[in-house]
C-alpha cells in the first residue's frame, strides 16, 4: 500500500538532486535553469501527493499557478539567457559579474 | 469710563499706525499733525479722568475688557485698573509726550527718518499707557516689554551709527536681564496665588506672608521675599538701578526727545511705578524692602559721582537721572511709595526739561554734544539759559521748586525709616545732594558761562532755538517749578492716593512728618536751614570756584587723584567687566560649544561619524556581493540547510 | 506488492535515474531530453494521484511548450562545453555531502513516522463518476477566478518581455512610422518647379 510518504520522499529524492545539479554545474546557466525546473517539479509533487491524500483540491490549483509562473519564468530566464549571449558571446557564469558590489 | 480708557489708549496707536504704515502718504507735516493731535487727545482726556478719580473723588476703575485666553485656572485679561496712582501716570506720561511730540518738531527738523520717529515716540506712548493703566500682571508685562521694545527701536534710532547700535543692543540685552527676573516674579505670583490680577493678588498677599517655599533642598525662602526680589530684579533692568544700570548712559545715543522722553521721565520710571503699585506685595517683605534701599543708595551716590567726570552734556544728565532714580528708589525701599511717586512726577518734568534744554543746545551748537567746547551761551541763547537753570534750581532742590520738596520729602521719610539699611540710603542721598549739586552746576557754568571755548565759525552760528522747540521748554519749566507745592500736600500727608497705595502702619514714615508739616511755606522755611539745603549750597559754590573762578582746577584735581579719576572716566570698570565676563565670556562658551559641541560632537562624531561608518561597514560588506550568480545560490542552499536543521531538531530534539 | 506500488516504483526510478542524468550529462542537449524524461515521469505518477488534467498539463505544456523552448535556445547558442565543465570533478564531493545532508534530514522528517500510513493513512477513493478536470474547473473559476485572471495577465506579460527582449530591429523592416506619417507637410512631399515651356 502507497503512502504519502513515498511521494514526499520522490519529492526530497527530486529536490536534493536539483540542489547537487546547481552545485556541480555552477558554470552553465541553462542546466541550472534546467535544475529549477527540476526542483519546482520536486515542490509540484509534493502539492499533488497532499492534495491526493488530504482530498483538497486546493493543492492542485497551486501547482496550476506554479505551472504558469514557471512556464512564464522559463520563457523570460530564456529570453534573457539569448540576450546576454548576444551581448556577451558566453553564457558562462563567472562572466556575469556586473553586480559586483 | 471705559470709552474714555479705550480713547486714550488708543489714540497713540492710531497716530503710531498712520504715520508708521503710511508716513509717506501723509507727508511729514501730516506725520507730526496726526501724532501731536493723538497725544494731545490723550492728554486731555487723561487731565478728565485725573479730575473725575482725584478730585472729584471717583471710586476707582477697573474692569476686563477682553479675554485674551483661559488656560488652566487663569485667566489673562484685557483690563484697565484706574485709581489715583494710575491717573497721576496717565497725566504725566501724557504730557511729558505731548511736549516732546511738539518739541520733535522742531529737533528732528532735518532728519530723514522723520515719520518713522514719531511712529515710535507715539508707539511708546501707548505702550507706557498700557504698563500703567493695565490691571493684571501679563498686560503689565505686554507694556514692560513693548516699551522695551520702543527703547530699542529709538536708541537705534540712527542705525547707521555703530555706536548706537552697540547700545540699542546693550540696552536690550541688559533689561533682557531684568526681564527674566520680572518675568520669574510673574510666574512664581501665578503659581501660588492661581490669579493675575491685581485686586485678587493683593487681596491674598497678606496670607501668603508666612509661606516658605524650599528652591533648592534645605534652603526655605520666605515666599513673598522671593517674589518682591524677582519683580525688583525687573525693575532693576528698566529703572537702571547697579548693577543694571549700564544701559542707561549708552542709551544717549538715540536721539535728545527720546532720552527726555524715554530714558528720564517715562520709561525708566516704570520700575519705581511697577514697584509702587506692588505696594501690597512689597509690604509684606521687609527684607525685599531693605534690598530695595541699599540698590537705590548704591545707584543713588555712586552714579551720581560718575556725573562728575562726564564731558557730554547728555551723559552728564544721564548719570544724573541714574542718581535720582536711586533717589526714588530709596524712597520705595523706606516705604514711601508716595515720595517716590511724588519724585518720579516732579523729575519727569524738570528732567524732561533739562534734556530738552540740552537737546536746544545741541541744536544751537550744530550737535556738538561735547561741553569742552562750549561756553558762554548764556547771552546767545537767553530762554534756554534761563529753563536750563529753573530744571538745575529743581534738580538740586531749590526751596520752592519742585526737586526740593519730593527730595525732601524722600531724605526726611528715609530718615525716619526703620527698615534695615536705611541708615545708608540717608547718607547716601545726602551726600547725594551735593554731589547732585555739583555736577549740576558744573554743567551749568560749562555751558552757559564763562569763555566761549568754541570756534568762530560755530560761534557765529548759534541762534536761539525755533518757539517749537523753545514752547515746550517753557512749558515744562512751569510745572518744575510748581508742582511740587500744589501736590505735596495731598500727596504725601492728604489721601491723594487713596487704596492704590498700601503702606503697613509699622512702615509708615508720614505720619511723624505730617506731625511737622506746618503748611508749605513753613516747610520752605524749614528746608533753608536743613542739611539737604546747605549741601546743595555747597555744591554750586564748589561748582563756581572750580569752573568760573579757577577753571584751571579741576584738571589738576584730576592729576592729584589719578587713581579715583581713572575708576569714575572708567565707570567703576562695570562695562569692561560685563564686555569681558559676560559677553566674552558668553562668547567664549559659545566658541567652545561650537568648536566641541557642533564641529566635533555632532558634526564630527554623530553626523560626519555615522556617514563615515556605514562607508566603512559597506566597504567591509560589499565584499560579499562578488557578483557571481553561484554564490547567491550556495548562500540560499545554505539558508535552506540551516532551516531544515533546526526543523528536524525541533522535531526531534 | 499491488500493481499501483510496482507502477509506482517504475515512474519513481525512472524518474531519479533521469534527474541524476539531467545533473551529470555534458550535453545541454542530453540534459533537456533527460529532462523531458523526468517530466514524463512524473506525470506517470500524477495520474497514480488521480491529477489526471495536471500530469496531461505538465506534458503538454513543459514537454511541448518548455522543453521545446529550451532545446531551441540550446542549439540556437553556440556554447564552448569545455569550459562550462570546469570545476564539475571538484565540486561533486560538496554537492554530494550537502545533498546528502538534505536528504538525511528530508527524509526524517516527511518519512515513514510523520506520514506514513499510520500517521496519515490511505487516501480515500474517489466515486467512479469523479472528474479531475471538472472539479479542478470548478473551483478554479469560482474561488480561484481573480488568481486564474492574474495568471493570465503573468503569461502575457512574459510574452510580451520575451519578445521585447528578443527582438532585434532589422534593416530589412518596411514598417511605416505613424508619427513621422501624421508630421509630414505638403512641402516635404512635391515641389513645384516653375520653368520656361520647352518648344
Amino acid at each position: 500500500m502507497l503512502s504519502l510518504a513515498h511521494f514526499l520522499l520522490i519529492g526530497a529524492v527530486l529536490f536534493c538532486l536539483s540542489v547537487a545539479g546547481i552545485f556541480i554545474n555552477r558554470k552553465n546557466v541553462i542546466i541550472l535553469l534546467m535544475c529549477v525546473e527540476l526542483m519546482l517539479l520536486a515542490v509540484n509533487m509534493n502539492f499533488i501527493a497532499f492534495s491526493h491524500f488530504n482530498a483538497d483540491i486546493a493543492g492542485q490549483v497551486f501547482v496550476f499557478f506554479i505551472l504558469t509562473v514557471a512556464a512564464a519564468e522559463a520563457a523570460i530566464g530564456l529570453a534573457i539567457l539569448v540576450v546576454l549571449f548576444r551581448s556577451r558571446n558566453s553564457i558562462n557564469v563567472e562572466d556575469l559579474d556586473m553586480m559586483r558590489g | 469710563m471705559q470709552n474714555l480708557c479705550l480713547f486714550i489708549v488708543l489714540a497713540p496707536l492710531v497716530g503710531a499706525i498712520v504715520t508708521g504704515l503710511f508716513g509717506r502718504d501723509v507727508g511729514r507735516s501730516g506725520a507730526h499733525w496726526i501724532a501731536i493731535v493723538s497725544v494731545g487727545v490723550s492728554f486731555f482726556l487723561s487731565l478728565l479722568v485725573f479730575w473725575q478719580i482725584v478730585i472729584r473723588g471717583d471710586e476707582p476703575y477697573n474692569a476686563n475688557l477682553y479675554t485674551w485666553l483661559e488656560s488652566g485656572g487663569i485667566d489673562l485679561h484685557v483690563g484697565f485698573l484706574i485709581d489715583e496712582l494710575t491717573a497721576t501716570m496717565m497725566v504725566v506720561v501724557t504730557f511729558v509726550s505731548w511736549m516732546v511730540h511738539i518739541y520733535t518738531v522742531g529737533y528732528m527738523h532735518d532728519d530723514p527718518g522723520y515719520q518713522r520717529f514719531f511712529s515710535y515716540i507715539s508707539l511708546f506712548t501707548f505702550s507706557m499707557l498700557m504698563l500703567v493703566m493695565a490691571n493684571n500682571f501679563m498686560q503689565l508685562f505686554f507694556g514692560w516689554e513693548a516699551v522695551g521694545l520702543v527703547s530699542y527701536l529709538l536708541i537705534g534710532f540712527w542705525f547707521k551709527r555703530d555706536t548706537a547700535i552697540y547700545a540699542n543692543l546693550k540696552a536690550f540685552l541688559v533689561n533682557r536681564v531684568g526681564d527674566f527676573g520680572f518675568l520669574l516674579g510673574i510666574a512664581a505670583v501665578a503659581m501660588y496665588f492661581s490669579s493675575m490680577d491685581y485686586v485678587d493678588v493683593f487681596a491674598q498677599a497678606e496670607s501668603m506672608k508666612d509661606v516658605r517655599i524650599s528652591i533648592f533642598a534645605g534652603h526655605e525662602w520666605s515666599l513673598m521675599t522671593l517674589i518682591c526680589i524677582l519683580l525688583f530684579v525687573g525693575a532693576m533692568g528698566k529703572s537702571a538701578q547697579f548693577p543694571l544700570h549700564v544701559w542707561l548712559p549708552d542709551s544717549m545715543e538715540g536721539p535728545t526727545p527720546i532720552s527726555a522722553l524715554i530714558h528720564a521721565a517715562t520709561m525708566v520710571t516704570a520700575g519705581i511705578f511697577m514697584v509702587a503699585r506692588m505696594s501690597p506685595l512689597f509690604e509684606t517683605s521687609t527684607t525685599a524692602l531693605s534690598f530695595v534701599l541699599i540698590i537705590g543708595a548704591i545707584t543713588a551716590f555712586f552714579m551720581g559721582l560718575l556725573g562728575l567726570v562726564q564731558n557730554d552734556i547728555k551723559r552728564v544728565i544721564a548719570y544724573s537721572t541714574l542718581s535720582q532714580l536711586g533717589y526714588m528708589t530709596v524712597a520705595l525701599g523706606a516705604s514711601a511709595y508716595s515720595a517716590a511717586i511724588f519724585h518720579l512726577m516732579t523729575h519727569a518734568f524738570f528732567k524732561a526739561l533739562l534734556f530738552l534744554a540740552a537737546g536746544s543746545v545741541i541744536i544751537g551748537m550744530h550737535h556738538e554734544q561735547d561741553m569742552r567746547r562750549m561756553g558762554g551761551l548764556r547771552k546767545l541763547m537767553p530762554i534756554t539759559w534761563i529753563t536750563c537753570l529753573i530744571g538745575s534750581f529743581a534738580l538740586i532742590g531749590l526751596p520752592g521748586t519742585a526737586g526740593f520738596f519730593s527730595k525732601d520729602a524722600i531724605i526726611e521719610a528715609v530718615k525716619a525709616s526703620h527698615t534695615p539699611g536705611a541708615i545708608i540710603g540717608y547718607y547716601a542721598c545726602l551726600i547725594g545732594v551735593f554731589i547732585t549739586a555739583l555736577y549740576s552746576f558744573r554743567l551749568v557754568f560749562l555751558v552757559f558761562h564763562g569763555e566761549p571755548r568754541m570756534d568762530d565759525e560755530t560761534r557765529s552760528h548759534v541762534h536761539e532755538t525755533p518757539a517749537v522747540v523753545w514752547g515746550p521748554l517753557v512749558a515744562l519749566a512751569i510745572p518744575s517749578v510748581v508742582i511740587g507745592a500744589i501736590a505735596i500736600e495731598p500727596m504725601l500727608f492728604g489721601d491723594f492716593f487713596g487704596r492704590s497705595i498700601f503702606v503697613d502702619p509699622a512702615h509708615d514714615v508720614f505720619a511723624h512728618m505730617h506731625e511737622n508739616y506746618h503748611g508749605i511755606l513753613g516747610f520752605i522755611w524749614h528746608g533753608l536751614f536743613q542739611a539737604p539745603f546747605l549741601l546743595a549750597s555747597g555744591g554750586v559754590f564748589v561748582a563756581w570756584y572750580l569752573y568760573l573762578k579757577r577753571p584751571d582746577l579741576p584738571r589738576r584735581i584730576a592729576e592729584r587723584t589719578t587713581l579715583i579719576h581713572k575708576i569714575l572716566v572708567n565707570k567703576y570698570g562695570l562695562d569692561t567687566f560685563n564686555d569681558w565676563f559676560f559677553a566674552g565670556g558668553t562668547r567664549g562658551v559659545g566658541q567652545a560649544l561650537w568648536r566641541f559641541g557642533d564641529v566635533a560632537l555632532i558634526d564630527g562624531i554623530m553626523v560626519d561619524g555615522s556617514a563615515k561608518m556605514i562607508g566603512w561597514w559597506a566597504g567591509v560588506v560589499r565584499n560579499i556581493q562578488s557578483g557571481y550568480l553561484y554564490h547567491y545560490a550556495f548562500a540560499m542552499i545554505i539558508g535552506l540547510l540551516a532551516l531544515l536543521a533546526i526543523f528536524v531538531h525541533r522535531l526531534f530534539g | 506488492m499491488s500493481v499501483e506500488a510496482i507502477v509506482f516504483y517504475v515512474f519513481a526510478s525512472a524518474l531519479v535515474f533521469a534527474a541524476s542524468m539531467v545533473i551529470t550529462v555534458r550535453n545541454p542537449v542530453h540534459a533537456a531530453l533527460f529532462l523531458i524524461m523526468a517530466f514524463f515521469a512524473s506525470a506517470g505518477l500524477w495520474i497514480l494521484l488521480e491529477a489526471e488534467f495536471l500530469a496531461i498539463t505538465l506534458v503538454l505544456v513543459y514537454v511541448g511548450a518548455v522543453m521545446v523552448l529550451f532545446l531551441f535556445v540550446v542549439m540556437m547558442l553556440d556554447i564552448n562545453l569545455t569550459v562550462l565543465r570546469e570545476g564539475f570533478a571538484r565540486y561533486l564531493p560538496i554537492a554530494f555531502v550537502v545533498a546528502l545532508g538534505m536528504m538525511v534530514s528530508l527524509g526524517l522528517i516527511v518519512g515513514k513516522d510523520n506520514f506514513g500510513l499510520d500517521a496519515v493513512g490511505p487516501a480515500a477513493k474517489a466515486p467512479a463518476s469523479y472528474s479531475n478536470t471538472e472539479e479542478l474547473g470548478r473551483v478554479l473559476y469560482t474561488d480561484y477566478v481573480f488568481p486564474f485572471e492574474i495568471a493570465a495577465v503573468i503569461l502575457l506579460v512574459a510574452i510580451i518581455a520575451a519578445i521585447a527582449l528578443t527582438l532585434r530591429p532589422t534593416r530589412q523592416t518596411k514598417a511605416p512610422n505613424p508619427d513621422r506619417q501624421v508630421a509630414v507637410k505638403r512641402g516635404d512631399r512635391i515641389r513645384i518647379v516653375k520653368m520656361d515651356s520647352e518648344k
